[in-house]
């Protein structure tokens, strides 16, 4: 730190810092500020760019790695604070608008008898409760996973490029990194990295991501890649093992399922088929995939935290346990 | 004070960071939140000078690469951040005295930290980033960015000048 210490004839030595230093008379030592900045710049950009090469180099186990961590432990949970603080309001706005649903509803059947329309103001929200539920049994029951339950808590901004989320439950919940992530209407990622009370997840439709497929129907194989839109426009895209194998619009697919289940475990569903292009240079069919999870407004989610524990009675009895699903071995 | 004064600034880009990931989530426009701790940054930057602001830059940036969900490779906020943060302190004569060139400087910043964000990771062919995605989120982050302004650098120019009442001194 060489404060101040001004020589006095730069006057001929650097005639244009002077002029500088004379205009802008109010700053005070400018010449001295403007040497620190241009010493600062250079030491920040070196850091940052060594940063980078470090991280970019040594993925996914880079030295950086520990920090991550670190600062999920600091920031994880200030991210549930703040949560804890918004979530009231945020359920709030989703009621108001919820009940404005419901009383457009009403006023659309006010034609139609009193009985009728007491019946659907109740009844929706009952209808659409035990939809969710049955969905969210479904995915549980046909998996036979056993889930620990979560909030979506922060979200990454579109300006980073990725599709990750912050939830609210880390190692001291039981979730491990690369498990499957689910909520009621099917896939929605998988586990990237843990904190102790929180855990960020990659979400299927981050182009970044693959995931093994398999169409119900015939039971092809495939990979399903996101495109990074979160909004309507979001889709996977399915390129078939088997380039004969034409897939059908409407289609279902679920998750193939990874060895030792993860990260991905079989039979979680993903999405249906919304459009099929073959290519008949490189001989591959891709197809279109509508993602069932709406992967824009997440919020409860369930996290698979170990292999298969008891079977549902009654229920998916045929299916072959943990990795048997994956004859190529190594699904992503 | 001595210990006080990098406390405080390190609770205020903590928060700042949170805020941004957590709170403005909801708030997002297709997916775009406003970058706060930019804004924070060239704050720092007008009031302090430009090798303050460098340096809070290369700190939050740090802080917005490692706080989670972020998982793109560290370091480029932190790039992204130092720039914005030196080229603020460059206008620092203007943009304290006139409240639109405040706004130009943040629009400037806002510009640049997402730009090399996004090319920094074109470099590194990181997932999802393309110059199509790139195009179509740099005008939201600007726009937001620059709404957000009189909100927040007015506020943050504030707690500067409370921390360091003494003119910038390096």
């Amino acid at each position: 730190m060489r404060r101040r210490a001004r020589p006095v004839p730069p006057v001929t030595l650097r005639p244009k810092a002077l002029t500088r230093a004379r205009r802008s008379q109010p700053l005070g030592p400018d010449r001295d500020q403007s040497r620190h900045a241009r010493t600062a710049l250079a030491v920040s950009v070196l850091v940052a760019l060594t940063l980078i090469g470090v991280d970019a180099a040594g993925r996914p186990d880079s030295p950086v790695e520990p920090l991550r961590t670190g600062a999920a432990e600091v920031f994880g949970p200030l991210e549930a604070g703040a949560d804890a603080v918004v979530s009231p309001a945020v359920d709030l706005a989703s009621l108001v608008a919820r009940s404005r649903r419901l009383q457009a509803d009403n006023a659309r059947l006010t034609d139609s008898n009193a009985r009728l329309r007491a019946e659907l103001a109740t009844g929706t929200v009952d209808r659409n409760r035990l939809a969710e539920y049955d969905a969210l049994t479904g995915v549980t029951d046909s998996t036979g996973f056993e889930l620990v339950n979560a909030r979506v808590i922060a979200i990454g901004p579109a300006q980073a490029f990725r599709r990750t989320v912050t939830i609210n439950a880390g190692t001291a919940d039981g979730v491990r990194a690369d498990r499957t992530v689910v909520n009621s209407a099917g896939l929605v990622g998988r586990v990237l990295r843990t904190g102790r009370h929180t855990a960020t997840v990659l979400l299927a439709i981050d182009a970044g991501s693959v995931v093994g497929g398999r169409l119900d129907r015939s039971m092809e194989l495939g990979f399903l890649r996101g495109n990074g839109s979160l909004g309507a426009d979001g889709r996977l895209v399915l390129d078939l093992v088997d380039p004969d194998s034409l897939p059908a619009k409407g289609d279902t697919i679920v998750t193939w399922g990874s060895r030792g289940g993860t990260p991905y475990v079989p039979g979680v569903p993903v999405g249906t088929v919304r459009q099929v292009q073959a290519s008949a240079g490189d001989q591959s069919v891709t197809a279109t995939v509508r993602p069932f999870v709406d992967m824009s407004s997440l919020d409860l989610v369930g996290v698979v935290t170990g292999p298969r524990v008891k079977q549902p009675a009654g229920k998916s009895a045929g299916r072959p346990a943990g990795g048997a699903d994956a004859p190529g071995g190594g699904a992503p | 004070m001595i210990v006080v004064r990098p406390a405080v600034t390190a609770v205020l880009v903590l928060l700042t960071v949170t805020v941004q990931v957590g709170l403005f989530a909801q708030l997002s426009i297709a997916g775009v939140v406003p970058d706060l701790a930019l804004l924070l940054v060239v704050a720092a930057a007008i009031v302090r000078g430009p090798a303050y602001g460098t340096v809070l830059g290369l700190l939050a940036g740090l802080a917005m690469d490692l706080a989670p969900p972020a998982d793109g490779v560290a370091g480029r906020w932190a790039l992204a951040l130092a720039l914005a943060g030196w080229l603020a302190g460059q206008a620092r004569g203007d943009a304290r005295q006139s409240a639109f060139a405040t706004v130009v400087t943040v629009a400037v910043a806002s510009l640049a930290a997402t730009s090399i964000y996004a090319l920094t990771g074109l470099v590194l062919s990181e997932p999802g980033i393309s110059v199509a995605s790139t195009l179509e989120v740099l005008p939201v982050a600007l726009l937001y960015d620059v709404a957000i302004t009189p909100l927040v650098v007015p506020l943050a120019m504030l707690v500067w000048r409370k921390l360091d009442p003494a003119p910038a001194r390096w």
